[in-house]
């Protein structure tokens, strides 16, 4: 977990924390809420994130982790741009929601739970969404995608490969005007 | 209670009622079309925020002054999202129009509200009486029902405490104020209600240890930490009518008397989240939570504690101890929380459908709500159902009637024709009836016996093509994932189920290994502190109960009866039906295991198939030539040709 490289706007980010940690009152029944805070703010839980907490609350650091990993909620890597969340519900998992995590997988080279290394991607399982009647379901940003296929999944990562580039072109040819 | 006081809750509450009748009125009394759109998160999801953006751009651009009224969710997930429109301007009833999306809103908009035809062929039906249009109350989906909880839902603005007030809200709340605590206790009792959030406990028998404690703080806590992967109605009932469960939270708060209230819910539900949080602030203006309320002397406090997420948090004491700041790790009872919980002091934690349920109780009497339901399990259950079924959704239903009138009768059976293979009742603690339990009564204690219990109130519907052993696979990999870790049995023996269970999934069961899956089971179950272990291995008893031959196809055939086991399965092309020159299946692949033969017809290459059905989807329905076949080693080879030679 040593390995995360922070970008600077994380390091802004936890800068700003240590600020917003007075406001919680020295206790162990705050540590949930205050990693949830600390989640909020900057994605996901650094390592320096760990250490802070356990110093604000004074209780060594392996407690820390030791509850944050126990919940489904944090996390440990930086989310990319664009978080994939694939539903293995049960009626996802009945119309085969596997299948489907499975070609993101591939597609992007990381498995569920990791970034990729330009932190455009990142892939996480979730537990049902709540329309199981668009059974499988994925989530991209904030759209959610209904009666997945496998072709689907190419198209939503080559439509977000292609904006990226037309976006370039654009910053490109901007930039060269002003010259 | 002095009668000076009972006068003075009367007034207050009489005013904010008035008040509540007097918006409700105003509102209704508007000569403009009402457009009511589901917007809880799975309305949104289906994408009913852009059909709201629609609905306001088109009646804008056309100047038609109409309402739009946000409600939560009805539970009708086919129908997402779902608009009813009121135009009784143009002498109609309300509409109930299910799908429609941007481009319908904007086509009724046009049609129906500017030029007065409502579009039968959009319809679903009419949502009143009248002489034109066929109602939705012939639908068995809608007319066999019985909503006491989500009664409101998808019929009031959630953010709006005065809708629900107006329906009689809160009535209860200053009904039980004028009482006492233990004529409140007593009528709980006698209602016979049993806790929601799935072992079926008696409610009344729980507030009564905490309320005979002589401790000075006592808590209530409603346990919203739905973690079942496919039930969604806590979220559903928090985000749609959230003031039904405060005041069901609050009577508990009375009847035991504790002064301070947590809400428990999951902070992967931003949305219930969101909606509560409104929900405690507009009812603490309104004067029903806080000090003094309505003039009765009673303080409550009700406060959020967001959950992160962890299955074993739904069970009462682990739930306690992640409030305390801990991993959620269950321990032993008793003491029951009821007498030594959270922070010590004595906590009664109920399900929200149990707490949504009390404000009726109350409003209606014991003798009412004892003639729904069956003697022992009185009252109303809610189920998400879905899966392989046509009418998929939240379904509130009178206790006692039978599986086959809720699966085929209110859900509209099996799509495609498919045969009906099983029902998975209670999530991953519950288990698999098949179709010989079709008549079974749903209560709380048939179901036991069967083998499954009500749990969470999740019900995923099995057709032919899903696979019992892939089914229990999937449910033990959860269920492993999520153990806290404390019992050995449940840490390292749901880990070897598992294991198991994968290993028959791909084609490597050994002889031995379904006594070797019931022994571990029963262990699990003996050797477990919580209701995590003792129910996780249920999906595996009962699949091997009623379906062992499933089980055993797979170990010696290396087979899989309803070929859903990719590993024992393949797909391939019948020659005589693929259609020269047709590339659909080659275009699709997203592996590019299709080849084209010598004689310009198709081939899959079954090392790089990786079984995604792609292929047989998108094969068109005239030639049909896709087929899958378990063992994987029945399906015709057909060599893929050499390399071609490149030409320059």
């Amino acid at each position: 977990m040593d390995d995360v490289v922070l970008t600077s706007e994380d390091k802004a980010a936890l800068e700003e924390l240590r600020s917003q940690l007075d406001r919680y009152e020295k206790s162990t029944a705050n540590l949930i809420p205050i990693l949830q805070m600390i989640q909020e703010k900057v994605k996901f839980l650094p390592p320096a994130a760990i250490k802070m907490v356990a110093g604000f609350l004074e209780i060594p650091s392996s407690q820390v982790y030791g509850v944050a990993t126990f919940y489904n909620q944090f996390k440990f890597n930086p989310p990319g741009k664009n978080p994939i969340k694939v539903c293995l519900g049960t009626a996802c998992h009945v119309r085969a929601g596997d299948i489907i995590l499975e070609n993101f997988e591939r597609k992007l080279g990381i498995r569920e739970g990791e970034t990729t290394e330009d932190r455009e991607f990142s892939i996480d399982r979730v537990a049902c969404v709540g329309c199981c009647a668009l059974a499988p379901v994925a989530i991209m940003g904030k759209t959610v995608h209904g009666h997945m296929a496998p072709s689907k999944v190419e198209g939503l990562v080559m439509r977000v490969q292609i904006e990226r580039e037309k976006a370039e072109r654009e910053r490109q040819k901007n930039e060269s005007g002003q010259n | 209670m002095s009668q000076g006081k009972i006068k003075t809750i009367d007034e207050k509450f009489g005013a904010i009622f008035a008040e509540a009748q007097r918006r409700k009125n105003e509102r209704e009394a508007k000569p403009v079309p009402k457009i009511h759109i589901g917007l809880a998160t799975c309305g949104i999801a289906a994408g009913a925020m852009e059909t709201k953006a629609s609905f306001e751009e088109s009646l804008a651009q056309r100047g038609i002054d109409a309402q739009i009224h946000p409600v939560g969710c009805i539970g009708h997930c086919y129908a997402e999202p779902w608009v009813i429109i009121e135009n009784t301007e143009m002498g109609f009833p309300p509409i109930f129009y299910p799908k429609v999306t941007a481009g319908k809103a904007k086509m009724l908009t046009k049609l129906y509200l500017e030029e007065g035809d409502p579009r039968l062929e959009h319809i679903l039906g009419a949502m009143e009486e009248n002489e034109m249009i066929p109602t939705v109350w012939e639908f068995s989906r809608f007319s066999e029902e019985k909503r006491i909880v989500m009664n409101l839902c998808g019929k009031i603005d959630p953010d709006d405490i005065y809708e629900y007030i107006a329906e009689e809200g809160y009535v209860s709340w200053a009904k039980a104020l004028k009482g006492t605590p233990e004529e409140l206790l007593n009528l709980v009792k006698d209602s016979g209600l049993r806790g929601r959030g799935g072992a079926g406990f008696p409610t009344g028998t729980k507030w009564e240890i905490a309320a005979k404690h002589d401790s000075s703080k006592k808590i209530v806590i409603c346990n919203a930490d739905e973690g079942d992967p496919g039930a969604y109605m806590d979220r559903t009932i928090l985000e749609s009518n959230p003031h039904q469960v405060l005041e069901g939270l609050a009577l508990s708060a009375y009847a035991i008397g504790a002064d301070t209230a947590f809400i428990y819910v999951r902070s992967e539900y931003p949305l219930a989240v969101k909606t509560i949080q409104k929900a405690i602030s507009q009812a603490e203006e309104a004067g029903l939570i806080g000090k003094d309320i309505l003039g009765s002397g009673f303080d409550l406090e009700i406060k959020i504690f967001q959950g992160s997420g962890a299955f074993v948090c739904g069970e009462e004491t682990a739930l306690i101890l992640s409030m305390e700041g801990f991993r959620g790790m269950p321990y032993p009872r008793p003491p029951y929380p009821a007498e030594t919980g959270l922070q010590g002091v004595p906590t009664v934690i109920n399900n929200v459908k149990t707490l949504a349920l009390v404000p009726p109780i109350v409003k209606n009497g014991v003798s009412w709500f004892r003639q729904i339901g069956t003697e022992n399990s009185p009252g109303t259950a809610i189920f998400s159902v879905v899966g392989n079924v046509t009418h998929p959704g939240l379904v509130e239903i009178p206790m006692g009637i039978s599986l086959r009138s809720l699966i085929f009768k209110i859900c509209g059976g099996i799509p495609d024709k498919k045969k009906f293979k099983a029902a998975q009742i209670g999530g991953p603690s519950g288990g698999c009836l098949p179709e010989e339990f079709l008549d079974i009564p749903i209560d709380f204690d048939s179901l036991i016996e069967a083998g499954a219990m009500i749990g969470s109130g999740g019900m995923v519907v099995l057709d032919e093509d899903t696979c019992m052993v892939d089914v229990s696979r999937y449910f033990l990999d959860f269920t492993q994932k999520e153990s806290c870790g404390k019992c050995t049995f449940c840490r390292i023996g749901t880990w070897h189920l598992l294991s198991i269970l994968q290993r028959l999934t791909i084609g490597e069961g050994k002889e031995g290994d379904l006594e070797k899956l019931e022994q571990l089971s029963r262990d699990i179950k003996e050797g477990s502190l919580c209701g995590l272990g003792k129910t996780a291995p249920n999906p595996v008893l009962t699949s091997l109960k009623y379906f062992r031959e499933e089980y055993e196809a797979h170990i010696k055939e290396g087979r899989c009866p309803a070929a859903s086991c990719r590993p024992l399965t393949a797909f391939y092309i019948d020659l005589d039906k693929c259609a020269r020159g047709c590339d659909a299946c080659v275009g699709c692949c997203p592996v590019d295991a299709v080849f084209t033969t010598s004689n310009r017809k198709k081939g899959i290459d079954q090392d790089l198939c990786i079984k995604c059905g792609e292929c047989k989807v998108h094969c068109p329905p005239d030639y049909n030539a896709i087929f899958k076949i378990s063992p994987p080693h029945l399906a015709p080879v057909i060599e893929r040709p050499k390399e071609e030679k490149e030409t320059s």
